[in-house]
């Protein structure tokens, strides 16, 4: 009786204490993400204007030809994700294992100074580098390991380097907290119980470290998803993924129902796909 | 027979780099540790907090190297083994048990990191939580355990590998008084039961006068004595372990003579008595000497009531003042001055009635057989 009272009047409180975050979400979040569900299924009357009747339209052109697009994005996101993923997880366990604390902030300082600068400027500068007549052409010409220019920009590759070097911080800095937090006593323990250091990483270490190892993918797969700066400047039409389509729909085409369509497909991708992550990494690792 | 571990003088430094601005300033945790420890042996490592039982204990589970000296286990030396290929393991002081892992997937985890297969890996953790009553908490976390259950799966981790020798870092030290009571006795049977070398560290000198065969005690990284109990609590070798172990009185002489196994101590006022020698006799020479004394060994009667003392022994007596006197239910605490030195003085209350009257001021006598006192070395 009593305890129940209790505990009411404790969520009455806790509700009180979340109304602001409440009324804020469900004005700039959920209501847009409402607006940009229904327009999903209208129909482009003119530039810029929907209307009725409810249509599945742009749906079939986003799983039609949209597809491969569609496909592009994820993949590209895949990679670059467990690109950054493979440094940034060696990169974080460094630096959270060094003894000294200046060494640590030093380390993590670094791993942050890019965002120091724009990150449009940084992105262009990958264009003064993977250029036909850019900078790393040019030493491997002048080196003579080749003959012609290698294509390296308006590819995938070049987004995918864009990608990983522009969000590897989202990857290491999650992953540093993980590691920084784990207590080496569980390692002594997995050797005393006879696990050599592989797999006293793999059993322990890296189970126990998950939080940041998803914390960071998800940080770095959904605005991959949604990249469109770094497939505009580094992709070219090869490189094109779905941020810059729902950009051209919302913008130069002002087709608002399909960017809106576009725009829920991606949601539902990021969504199903770290889910089934979590979800496979929890049951392979876990224990 | 070969013993099981043996320490030839082990030398552990740590350098305090990152700690003080110093260069190449060390602590020396473990110093020159020499012990042999046999087969089936329940030793304990008993002593202060930061005398380097952990630091021994690490060094022979192999997560630190030596700075110098030898370890061996068996009689093999273990300098280039790692710890994960040593037939030794441990029950760490707050038992790191593997989180993300249930009961029976932590203790299964050293079978399977030893290639048991899954099914067999299953049966043997089954037993080993079986030994230790924990069969139905088997599919539960760590963190839904109470301490001593974590303990007894910590236990049923390390015991079912089978191993050689069990190291103990302070098992006990994160349970209340009375199940650490319950986890000694059952520590101690399981010991016999499965007749495995336990080396358990511990900084309670009644827990390891309780569960041990023999004991060292270990103080600023030396061990100054090892025992048994017996031998620690009756011949201390120095001051420290007298007064590490139980309650004791010091008295300050010269000895004056030296006899086969006693020693003629004179005090200060020209009164004499007979102390026994340590064990290591020669340790001892002739001149100033300290003497411990328990407070328990000694008798008190008022004078003129010499006609009780107990004759069967040759007793030592002396005369002092008794300044204090304090009932404290199954003793009475007396504290008494002789030749500078005060004295306590412990006499169980056997009675209801007390045996003597006593005033406070008054001269009184004390006796001990020499047998009682120990002449400690400097
Ligand atoms: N990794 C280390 N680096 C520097 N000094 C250390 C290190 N480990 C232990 N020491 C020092 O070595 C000494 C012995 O430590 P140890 O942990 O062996 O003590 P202990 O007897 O186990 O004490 P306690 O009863 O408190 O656990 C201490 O002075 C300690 O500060
Ligand atoms: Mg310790």
């Amino acid at each position: 009786m009593l305890e129940a009272q209790a505990r009411r009047r404790q969520q009455r409180s806790g509700l009180l204490l979340a109304l602001p975050a409440i009324i804020w979400l469900g004005l700039f979040f959920l209501l847009p993400l409402g607006i940009v569900g229904v327009f999903s299924f209208l129909t482009r009357e003119a530039a810029g204007i929907v209307s009725l009747p409810f249509t599945l339209e742009h749906y079939e052109r986003t799983f039609g030809v949209f597809s491969v697009v569609l496909w592009r994005s994820v993949w590209i996101s895949v990679v670059s994700t467990v690109i950054c993923l493979l440094i940034g997880y060696p990169l974080a366990f460094f630096i959270a294992t060094r003894q000294n604390n200046w060494v640590r902030q030093l380390c993590l300082f670094m791993v942050v100074l890019p965002f120091w600068t724009n990150f449009l400027v940084r992105t262009y500068a990958w264009r003064i580098l993977l250029g036909d007549q850019g900078t790393i052409n040019a030493i491997l010409q002048g080196l003579g390991l080749i003959d012609a220019p290698l294509t390296l920009l308006n590819t995938p590759f070049a987004v995918i380097l864009g990608l990983v070097y522009g969000f590897l911080p989202f990857m290491v800095l999650p992953i540093y907290a993980s590691v920084d937090r784990f207590d080496f006593k569980y390692v002594d323990a997995a050797h005393d119980l006879g696990a050599n250091d592989i797999k006293a990483f793999f059993r322990v270490v890296l189970p126990m470290t998950l939080p940041g190892v998803f914390a960071g993918s998800a940080l770095v797969f959904i605005p991959c998803v949604g990249a469109f700066v770094t497939p505009d400047l580094l992709g070219g039409t090869q490189g094109l993924m779905i941020g810059n389509l729902i950009s051209r729909q919302f913008g130069q085409s002002l087709n608002l129902p399909l960017g809106s369509a576009l725009s829920v497909t991606m949601m539902l991708i990021v969504m199903v796909a770290l889910l089934a992550y979590v979800r496979l990494g929890n049951r392979r690792l876990g224990g | 027979m070969t013993p099981d571990v043996e320490l030839r003088q082990v030398v552990k430094e740590f350098s305090a780099a990152g700690k003080s601005k110093r260069a190449g300033y060390q602590v020396r945790a473990v110093d020159n540790v020499n012990l042999q420890i046999a087969q089936g042996e329940f030793f304990a490592m008993l002593g202060p907090s930061g005398c380097g039982k952990t630091t021994t204990l690490r060094m022979i589970a192999g997560f630190e190297t030596p700075t110098s000296g030898e370890i061996y286990i068996r009689g093999k030396a273990v300098h280039d083994i790692p710890p994960f290929h040593r037939p030794v393991n441990t029950v760490f002081q707050d038992y790191a048990l593997f989180p993300h892992m249930t009961v029976i997937q932590n203790v299964m985890f050293g079978l399977r990191m030893e290639g048991v297969p899954r099914q067999e890996a299953q049966r043997r953790a089954e037993e080993a939580l079986d030994m230790v009553k924990l069969s139905h908490a088997a599919a539960r976390r760590p963190n839904q355990l109470s301490g001593g259950q974590q303990q007894r799966v910590a236990l049923a981790r390390a015991l079912v590998k089978r191993p050689s020798v069990l190291l103990l870092d302070e098992p006990l030290g994160a349970l209340d008084l009375k199940l650490r009571k319950e986890m000694q006795a059952e520590l101690k049977t399981m010991q016999q039961r499965v007749g495995i070398t336990f080396i358990f560290v511990t900084h309670d000198q009644e827990e390891a006068m309780s569960m041990a065969n023999r004991i060292a005690v270990m103080h600023e990284g030396h061990v100054l004595q090892v025992g048994t109990a017996r031998d620690i609590y009756e011949r201390p070798v120095n001051r420290f372990v007298a007064d590490f172990i139980g309650e004791t009185n010091f008295f300050v002489g010269n000895l004056v003579e030296k006899r086969d196994k006693v020693g003629v101590v004179k005090l200060a006022d020209g009164a004499t008595f007979e102390a026994s020698l340590p064990l290591d006799a020669s340790s001892v020479s002739e001149g100033k000497v300290t003497v411990a004394l328990r407070p328990e060994r000694i008798g008190i009667f008022p004078p003129g009531e010499e006609d009780d003392m107990p004759r069967e022994v040759p007793l030592n007596v002396l005369e002092g003042v008794l300044y204090e006197m304090d009932y404290i239910g199954t003793d009475t605490r007396y504290t008494v001055e002789i030749a500078g030195t005060t004295l306590v003085v412990r006499e169980q209350n056997v009675d209801y009635e007390d045996n003597y009257d006593f005033r406070l001021g008054q001269t009184v006598k004390i006796f001990f057989p020499a047998v009682s006192a120990t002449i400690l070395q400097e």
